[in-house]
């Protein structure tokens, strides 16, 4: 069949699923007096829809900040907006102020659900057949199976359809993702712009904004800071400044409306995390509860120290030998670095890591089925809360399948198709007998699963004991944290030994 | 390790294809189901709870049995597996029961006894080849097949939505297309007595399976020119033909017998009763004529022609059930449909009879005799357009013309099942996307159809 239309069918078949898992509850359905995260999406179009600009982000007896308090950038306050003025042209009881809190109806669920639907239909579908059309290394028919299996991504899917949670993370993916095409083929202005909107719409984009820094300034030092490079560094800054100021001018004209805006998106007040977490704080916790130790601002201080030294050596890499393939590889690893040792992480941040990983399935077949599997368990305790045990499965099983079939994952485990061959034999001058590495690899990978779906049937079916009621939970994120840390180490020695590569040809062989 | 290698390899393209769309099944169940789904669970409650004698005479629930005895018998082995699931469901009077227990049981066993249909398309697969092999997967026939059958958009819809048990009973039939075309004519005509006693909607396509085996099954031989050679006759096919036939029908219908019952049993089976036209129109020649008919009575009311006392207040536009009479035009009856339709499967079956063309020329009869018995039958279902679209998948790998034709069958055919999802307009837009999902399918294969491949048995 000609090309095209499989890329509609497999772009249908992403929306079918979308629209199969929506059709199931989401969080705080029915459940008075906070309801949930769908209802906070609702609140906020209430909010933004009724009350001027200036008292968004203000706590006042029309806007109670404790009932679902706006904690997003202004782009997320004015989607809100825009949705609300849909909302009222149907239906004005949904925004109603204060009338309308706990609304709840199967029209209204219908509205939202569609909301969800056509942004990710404008942003992030197109910026993923875009990317995958625009790789040349790979054949036509491996560009749309990756366009497939990034589709059926369950994380994705389950949070923003099902789980509901702080919904429309495809927006600022899909602004990331538009701002790494556009970084890649040197379209560098509208890359940085779009990567600005997408920090504008969910503030935990920063987590990628180091690698977009390091790589842009790795190619103004390429083209020579004395010349080209300058202009481009110059330009670079300016559209940055153009963007935020864009964004937040609403807020620019008085000094406490900027404070507040960032005291809202940045709770420092908060602890080191917050419920359970597949992170390195909350896994060591069950040795060591160093949140009860440690004083507060000892805590922030300890994170920022090992979230910063743990992604150094990728980002001055990234620096020094600018290239698309390492800037991909080096979101991986810092997303996943803040991930593990950042401040108040949230579990769905790992979304943040599966799209870079996502980018480089064709690169690295095998690990990134492993990883983006490991990343939707991780968020197992949270989709069970939803009710979404069928939907995670089925997706689950579903992308291992697409992937498994599109790139045959099981033959690629050489060392070679590993990346890790430099490592390897840099390895070997020491230890001569070290030819093992894929087989170990191999059988971490089934070990992980087999312990995966042990605890999947064992949170389902059993009840957990009365002493440690969140045993389960527990477990899930220290499995998932362990797996984590590997990937940690694999990403980084992927980029680390990929410069000796390049830089001693002659060294190998 | 190994194992999984071969597991996983990209040739098991079709095990992914199977595995795929059931994955896609366990996803639609918590979608809406119609009252079909109640029906289901009075028959499990029927079949496990009352003795054979009551089967065909329980009417506590409106939905009574009217399938044949071996969809019954199908319904009670079933409901052996649903009473670990909820025995409540079991209860004859727990009208419109559905419990979450239930709901899983009803969809998981649709899903199961899919099974069956995904056998049958592997051995259709079996029995087409591509005369440029190799080369792209997509271009392959088989892979082509294998899409528009396993995924099936009218099934889908019709099967793991609005919830019937299609998938097993579509197999069963392209079974025993797939036995006819690898020449196992015996294996073929029993795997359709055998379907005819599950659901008797299959005996709008009966003439082309009688004519096609009569004629080049127990004749033996054709004279050079294709015509019949009279002295070839095989009395002995012909015989074990009938026997099949008899036996199966001897134990479907058999206990009935001995407790006669019979006419209760067909009188159950075919409800004439029932009206010309079904609750939602299918969209067939009886609709048109209806709609021509209620025009004409506006028309005539308008002009002062026809006398308002004498136009029944009801019309067949109501959406009821019932028998009515036309006011302008001729009424029709039971009777008039089928001379209808003999009429309009007498050109395909000439045909088969006077110039057979081995499988292809009785699949294309098949196909005739299902679409004809659609647009003039009695009472006819839009679902019974699935009966056309399913084999019609066989033949559109064939041929480029017969590619074009199916692109219009299946986008029509498959628009037409719309009117199943009438409640919540988020189920509209799950059908719009999957209704373009299957249209853009059928569209692809038609546009690389410009290649020909032969649609023949292996060895012939």
């Amino acid at each position: 069949m000609e090309k095209w239309y499989l890329m509609t069918a497999v772009v249908l078949i992403g929306l079918t699923v979308r629209w199969t898992v929506s059709l199931n509850s989401y969080s705080g359905a029915g459940k008075p007096p906070m309801f949930g995260d769908y209802e906070a999406q609702r609140h906020w179009q209430e909010i933004t829809f009724n009350l001027p600009i200036k008292q968004w982000y203000f706590n006042s007896s029309d806007n109670n900040l404790q009932y679902w308090g706006l904690d997003y950038p202004p782009l997320t306050a004015y989607h809100s907006l825009l949705c609300a003025y849909v909302a009222e042209f149907i239906n004005p009881d949904w925004i109603a102020l204060h009338t309308s809190r706990g609304y709840e109806s199967q029209a209204h669920k219908l509205f939202m659900r569609t909301t969800v639907l056509i942004a990710d239909l404008l942003i992030y579908i197109p910026a993923v057949v875009l990317y995958c059309c625009c790789l040349k290394e790979i054949s036509i028919k491996k560009r749309i199976a990756k366009v497939l299996c990034i589709l059926l991504y369950p994380g994705l899917i389950l949070i923003d359809y099902g789980h509901f949670q702080n919904i429309y993370n495809s927006v600022s993916l899909g602004f990331a993702l538009w701002g790494v095409l556009g970084v890649c083929y040197d379209w560098d202005l509208l890359g940085s712009l779009a990567f600005c909107l997408a920090i504008n719409y969910k503030q935990m984009e920063l987590y990628h904004s180091l690698p977009f820094f390091c790589f842009l300034l790795g190619k103004c030092f390429k083209k020579g800071l004395k010349g080209k490079g300058f202009v481009l560094l110059i330009k670079l800054a300016c559209t940055v400044v153009a963007a935020f100021l864009l964004c937040w001018m609403p807020f620019f004209t008085e000094r406490e409306q900027t404070l507040q805006v960032l005291r809202r998106l940045f709770p420092v007040d908060r602890g080191l995390f917050e419920d359970k977490v597949a992170n390195v704080w909350c896994s060591f916790s069950v040795f060591l509860k160093i949140k009860d130790i440690l004083p507060h601002h000892i805590q922030i201080i300890i994170s920022f120290c090992f979230t910063f030294l743990s992604l150094l050596p990728a980002c001055i890499k990234l620096t020094l030998h600018p290239s698309p393939k390492g800037f991909k590889f080096t979101l991986v690893s810092c997303a996943l670095s803040f991930f593990l040792f950042s401040f108040q992480v949230h579990e769905k941040s790992i979304l943040l890591v599966s799209l870079p990983v996502c980018l480089v399935l064709s690169e690295i077949p095998f690990m990134s089925t492993w990883f983006l599997l490991v990343s939707t368990f991780s968020m197992l305790p949270l989709l069970l809360k939803d009710e979404l045990l069928m939907p995670s499965v089925v997706t689950m099983m579903a992308f291992f399948i697409a992937c498994a079939t599109s790139f045959s994952i099981f033959e690629k485990t050489s060392e070679e198709e590993l990346q890790l061959k430099s490592f390897s034999i840099s390895v070997r001058k020491y230890f001569p007998c070290f030819t093992f590495l894929p087989r170990i690899i191999l059988h971490l990978f089934l070990f992980s699963v087999i312990t995966m779906v042990l605890l999947t049937l064992m949170t389902v079916t059993l009840d957990p004991p009365q002493r440690l009621p969140d045993l389960f939970s527990v477990l899930v994120c220290f499995v998932s944290c362990l797996n984590f840390l590997f990937f940690w180490v694999y990403f980084n020695i992927i980029i680390m030994w990929d410069s000796k590569n390049g830089r001693n040809p002659k060294k190998i062989n | 390790m190994a194992a999984l290698r071969v597991a996983t390899g990209a040739g098991n393209w079709f095990s992914a294809l199977a595995l795929g769309v059931t994955l896609l099944k366990c996803l639609l169940i918590p979608t809406y189901h119609s009252t079909d789904f109640e029906v289901h669970r009075n028959w499990l409650a029927i079949t496990h709870s009352l003795p054979i004698s009551q089967w065909y005479y329980e009417a506590t629930s409106e939905w009574t049995l009217d399938y044949p005895p071996f969809f019954a018998w199908f319904e009670y082995a079933l409901s052996h597996v649903a009473k670990y699931f909820d025995q409540e469901m079991l209860n004859v009077h727990n009208l419109n029961y559905s419990s979450s227990r239930t709901l899983l049981f009803q969809r998981f066993s649709v899903i199961f006894t899919d099974a069956l249909f995904v056998y049958a398309v592997y051995e259709c697969c079996k029995c087409i080849e591509g005369k440029k092999a190799g080369k792209e997967l997509t271009e392959k026939p088989k892979f082509i097949l294998s899409v528009l059958l396993l995924w099936n958009f009218g099934l889908l819809i019709v099967d793991h939505i609005h919830f019937q048990y299609n998938g097993f009973l579509s197999g069963l039939m392209l079974l025993s297309i797939a036995r006819l075309f690898q020449k196992r004519h015996m294996e073929g005509a029993f795997l359709f007595a055998v379907l005819l006693h599950f659901k008797h909607i299959y005996l709008y396509v009966a003439p082309a399976y009688g004519i096609y085996l009569l004629r080049s099954y127990c004749f033996t031989a054709n004279k050079p020119d294709g015509s019949i050679r009279w002295n070839s006759f095989s009395f002995v096919r012909l015989i074990s033909l009938g026997l099949i036939v008899f036996l199966v029908s001897a134990l479907s219908l058999g206990p009935f017998l001995a407790l006669n019952q019979l006419p209760q049993v067909f009188s159950r089976l075919f409800p004439f009763k029932r009206g010309l036209c079904h609750a939602y129109w299918a969209p067939n020649f009886w609709a048109l004529y209806s709609a021509l008919d209620k025009v004409l009575s506006v028309i005539g009311l308008e002009l002062k022609l026809l006398d308002p006392n004498k136009v029944p207040k009801a019309s067949m536009t109501s959406g009821l059930v019932q028998q009515f009479q036309h006011t302008v035009l001729p009424s029709v009856t039971p009777l008039a449909t089928l001379i209808c339709t003999l009429i309009a499967i007498l050109p395909s079956i000439f045909c088969l009879w006077f110039k057979p063309q081995g499988p292809r020329g009785f699949l294309r009869c098949l196909i005739l005799c299902a679409l004809s018995s659609f647009m003039f039958g009695w009472h006819v279902h839009e679902k019974a357009i699935l009966l056309a679209v399913l084999p019609m998948s066989l033949l559109s790998v064939g041929k480029a013309g017969d590619a074009s034709i199916f692109l219009i069958l299946t986008t029509t055919g498959h628009y037409s099942l719309f009117p199943l999802l009438f409640t919540a307009p988020e189920k509209k837009n799950l059908f719009l996307i999957g209704w373009k999902l299957s249209t853009s399918l059928a569209w692809g294969l038609w546009k690389s159809s410009v290649n020909s491949y032969s649609l023949s048995p292996p060895g012939s």
